[in-house]
Formats: structure tokens, C-alpha cells, sequence
């Protein structure tokens, strides 16, 4: 039941003043811009855009300063603006095959054609604090090298050409839209990717190595890791054509899986597959596990029960918006229901003969 | 564009609209769409005083970029056409190229040479 109260406005107010104020911090320190967020917590932006699912680097920015931080909170700041604007349409399905990578690994062909290419990655640090970095200074340019401008096929083509890997039919059917109409099951894949992709990273982390440590295996290899910017492209309507509008960069990770084959068919890999807004490389793993460990069905393998087989168990609770939404709003006034408890639990006692304390004083 | 002419006179058709479209992806990258999320864009349309109807689209909350988009598409319709590609697209293509480049540039130094150790079996 919902009542109505009134009262709380001048302390609410106060309360985002102080908010505000706690944002800032200490003044003797300078403020941070937002153009520093975009540029120097890369990371942090790459996750609320992906989270927020909308591509928007200022944006991201201006929400992690707004949220102080909390990604989940500019995450939910980055949808609410979402909501307020209008949708102009789709672009042409982007082609990651002509990404300029920044990075493209693969842990299935030491060398396949176009190379390993590292890239910005934390990799092959060693994880110690560099002290150095809590000293302001600048950093020397990257060495650079020919570009190699051979194109960069994709691994499962490689391995798709002796026919071992499960054929992947491209399908321009206007796929299902959740943020235009509530998630359904059974959905889809192109619907469970959609859900993955904006799922909260901890959350598809988390499912992705309940897969691995036997809750519903797969045996993924990364047949292929890359990051770079693909460029988008519309039909505009006012011209009746397609144009690239932009680019976005991306993070594309395709598994190879085991698979067994069965009577009909002989033995094949199969595929997982991530693709996430920014360099999200963990989360692009982790969406690729999932989207595997979910296809068990259309694959005719056995749901052992596992977590990360059951679509509706991941995709309803891995959106952190409505997660934390629903999660927190229990802090906020639950008096009268509350207080309907508080009846129920002094009649249940009255009924059970114990005698009430306060009564007994009286 | 001011380096290029002065701003000639144009009709607003659409003023400077920020919306978003939905990008989209396909599964195992060549396989069935889906909707991976959208980015935020500007539309703008205009009429130049001589006709020709020009449309902008471009990535971001850049309403000043839209109409500048705008003009240009309408005036590389016109008999400035030529003009207006040595003095706004081919710089902008330039520079576009530029930023891939050094990326690229900055890729191809971290490729993996990757060289067989001989084993001591001889």
C-alpha cells in the first residue's frame, strides 16, 4: 500500500546540497573535468557506456563525475537521459570483419594471417603499484611500425573453411528490441545478446566462471579477441541511401567450443559470442561464455541444471539498472507496511498465548 | 567552414535535433542482427536560398556540427561543390586518415614476431 506523506523536503534538500558539496571534495584540490574522465578513466567510461547502452563518451564522462564514481549510478544516469531523446532509427549492422584493430589475439592460431597484435593491454604487467604514475609527468610516444595493411580474417573463417565449425547464416530479420518491448521467453539469441551486452559486467563475469568451474561447461577457446572502431552506418531516410554517420569502438570476442557430434552429425566446434561498446575485454569474454552456455538447447545438449543455462534465471537478473532498482528501493519508506506486519505478528503472538510485556507492565 | 565562405543564406527544414539510433551487430559477427545499444546523434536538414536541400547526420550532441554538415551537403550540390571539397572534406578526410594511421601505426608495433626456439637435440 502506498500512503502519501509530506515533510521531508527541506531535509531532502539539504541533503543534495551536502551531496553536492561531498562531490566536489576538498577545494584546496583541483576539480576534475570531465574531459579528464573521458580521457584518463577510459575504462570506467567504456563500462557505463556499455551499461548504460548508449555511445556517448561526454556523457559517461559527465555521468561517473555527476555519480562520484559509481558506475552503476552513472550507468542508470546514461539510460534516464536515454529515455529522453528521440530514436532517429537503426544503423546497417556493423561489420567487425573491417574493424581497424588496436588489438586482435587469437588463442586457437599462433600464426594466422594478419598477426597477434597486443595492443593497449594490461596483460603482460605484472600487477605492482607503479609509484611513478602518483607523480605527475609525461610519458614517452608509443613506438610505432608499418601498418599492416593486409585485411584480418576472422579465425572461425579460417577454421569454417574445412567446414569444422557450425555454420553461422547471416539473418536480416529485424531482431526483438527489449528496450521497446519487455523481455519474453523463450528469447532468442539475437535478444540474449542484446540483454548480455548491457548486463552488468560482475554479474556475466560471474556466470561465465560458474561455466567454467563445471556449472554447465563448454570448453571455450578464444578463437579471437579484438578491439578497434568500426564505423556505423544509416539508411537516412532523407536521402535514400546509407551513409556512415560515425564510429564506435567495439570489443569482439568469438569462442571455439567443443561439441561432439551425434549420430546425424559429425563432430563440429561451435561458437560463443561477445560484443561489447569499448575496450571491455573481460566483459566481451564473459558475454561470449554465457551466450554459449545458453544456446545448450539449439545445440541438442543436456540442461544439467545449471545456472548459466537458464535464460531467464541470466537475463533477469543481470541488468543492473533494474536490479539495483528493485534491490534499493526497500531503504526507502515502507512504514505502513511495516506497521501491517507489526499487527500481524502481535496477533499471531496474542494467539499463542504469550502475553505481551509492555501490556503486562500496565 | 568560415575559412571557406561566408555563410551563404539557407531556410532551416529541420533545426539541430539530438536523438539516437540503434547500432547494430550481427551474432559471431556475420550471423543474425541484433540490437547492441544505442549512440547518440544530430540530425539537421536545411534549404540554401538557391534550392538545393542539404541534410546532416553526425555522431554525438553536436547541434553546431549538424548544420554545418547540412550546408555542406546542400552546397557540394551547388556550383561551389568543388571548393567546398578541397576546403572542408578532403581536410576532414585527412585528418580522419591521420588519426587511423598513427593507431595503426601504434598497433603494428605491438604484432608478435613470434621466432621458433631450436631444440638441442643435435
Amino acid at each position: 500500500m502506498y500512503v502519501a506523506t509530506k515533510g521531508g523536503e527541506r531535509a531532502i534538500d539539504n541533503a543534495h546540497a551536502w551531496l553536492a558539496e561531498e562531490r566536489r571534495g576538498d577545494t584546496d584540490i583541483p576539480e576534475l573535468g570531465v574531459a579528464q574522465i573521458r580521457e584518463q578513466l577510459a575504462l570506467s567510461v567504456n563500462r557505463v557506456m556499455a551499461e548504460g547502452s548508449l555511445y556517448d563518451r561526454d556523457l559517461a564522462a559527465l555521468a561517473i563525475k555527476q555519480s562520484r564514481g559509481d558506475l552503476i549510478e552513472a550507468a542508470f544516469l546514461i539510460r534516464a537521459y536515454r529515455t529522453t531523446l528521440p530514436r532517429f532509427g537503426s544503423s546497417l549492422p556493423v561489420d567487425t570483419g573491417t574493424m581497424a584493430c588496436d588489438r586482435r589475439i587469437s588463442a586457437t592460431f599462433k600464426d594466422l594471417p594478419g598477426g597477434q597484435v597486443l595492443g593497449p593491454t594490461f596483460d603482460y604487467t605484472h600487477r605492482l603499484i607503479d609509484f611513478a604514475l602518483a607523480a605527475e609527468g609525461g610519458v614517452p610516444d608509443a613506438p610505432v611500425a608499418a601498418p599492416d595493411p593486409a585485411p584480418k580474417p576472422r579465425v572461425a573463417d579460417v577454421i569454417g573453411r574445412e567446414g569444422m565449425i557450425e555454420d553461422n547464416p547471416r539473418d536480416d530479420t529485424t531482431p526483438p528490441d527489449l528496450t521497446r518491448a519487455p523481455l519474453e521467453f523463450p528469447a532468442n539469441r539475437a535478444l540474449r545478446l542484446q540483454a548480455l551486452t548491457r548486463s552488468d559486467e560482475g554479474f556475466t563475469l560471474g556466470m561465465a566462471y560458474s561455466t567454467q568451474r563445471g556449472y554447465g561447461r563448454t570448453h571455450p577457446f578464444v578463437g579471437e579477441l579484438r578491439i578497434g572502431r568500426v564505423a556505423v552506418g544509416m539508411e537516412v531516410p532523407e536521402l535514400g541511401f546509407a551513409i556512415e554517420i560515425g564510429e564506435v569502438e567495439l570489443t569482439e570476442c568469438e569462442t571455439v567450443n567443443q561439441f561432439k557430434g551425434s549420430k546425424t552429425e559429425p563432430a563440429q566446434f561451435t561458437r560463443g559470442y561477445g560484443l561489447v561498446f569499448g575496450q571491455s575485454e573481460r566483459k566481451a569474454i564473459s558475454m561470449s561464455l554465457v551466450d554459449r552456455a545458453l544456446r545448450w538447447a539449439e545445440l541438442g545438449e543436456d540442461n544439467v541444471g545449471a545456472p548459466a543455462q537458464d535464460t531467464e534465471f541470466v537475463l533477469s537478473h543481470g541488468d543492473n539498472i533494474q536490479a539495483t532498482g528493485f534491490l534499493e528501493h526497500i531503504k526507502l519508506p515502507h512504514y505502513v507496511d511495516f506497521q501491517s506486519e507489526l499487527e500481524l505478528v502481535r496477533k499471531l503472538r496474542r494467539e499463542a498465548g504469550v502475553v505481551d510485556t509492555r501490556e503486562a507492565a500496565e | 567552414m568560415d575559412a571557406a565562405a561566408p555563410t551563404p543564406a539557407f531556410e532551416m527544414l529541420r533545426t539541430p535535433e539530438i536523438g539516437t539510433i540503434m547500432v547494430q551487430g550481427r551474432a559471431s559477427g556475420t550471423g543474425a542482427a541484433f540490437n547492441l545499444g544505442e549512440m547518440t546523434v544530430t540530425r539537421c536538414s536545411l534549404r540554401l536560398a538557391s534550392g538545393e536541400v542539404g541534410h546532416g547526420y553526425v555522431q554525438g550532441r553536436r547541434k553546431t556540427c549538424a548544420q554545418v554538415a547540412a550546408l555542406v551537403d546542400a552546397l557540394m550540390q551547388g556550383p561551389d561543390a568543388a571548393r567546398i571539397d578541397a576546403a572542408v572534406i578532403a581536410p576532414l578526410a585527412a585528418e580522419a586518415e591521420a588519426r587511423r594511421d598513427t593507431r595503426a601505426a601504434k598497433a603494428a608495433a605491438t604484432r608478435v614476431e613470434f621466432t621458433t626456439l631450436v631444440r638441442g637435440e643435435d
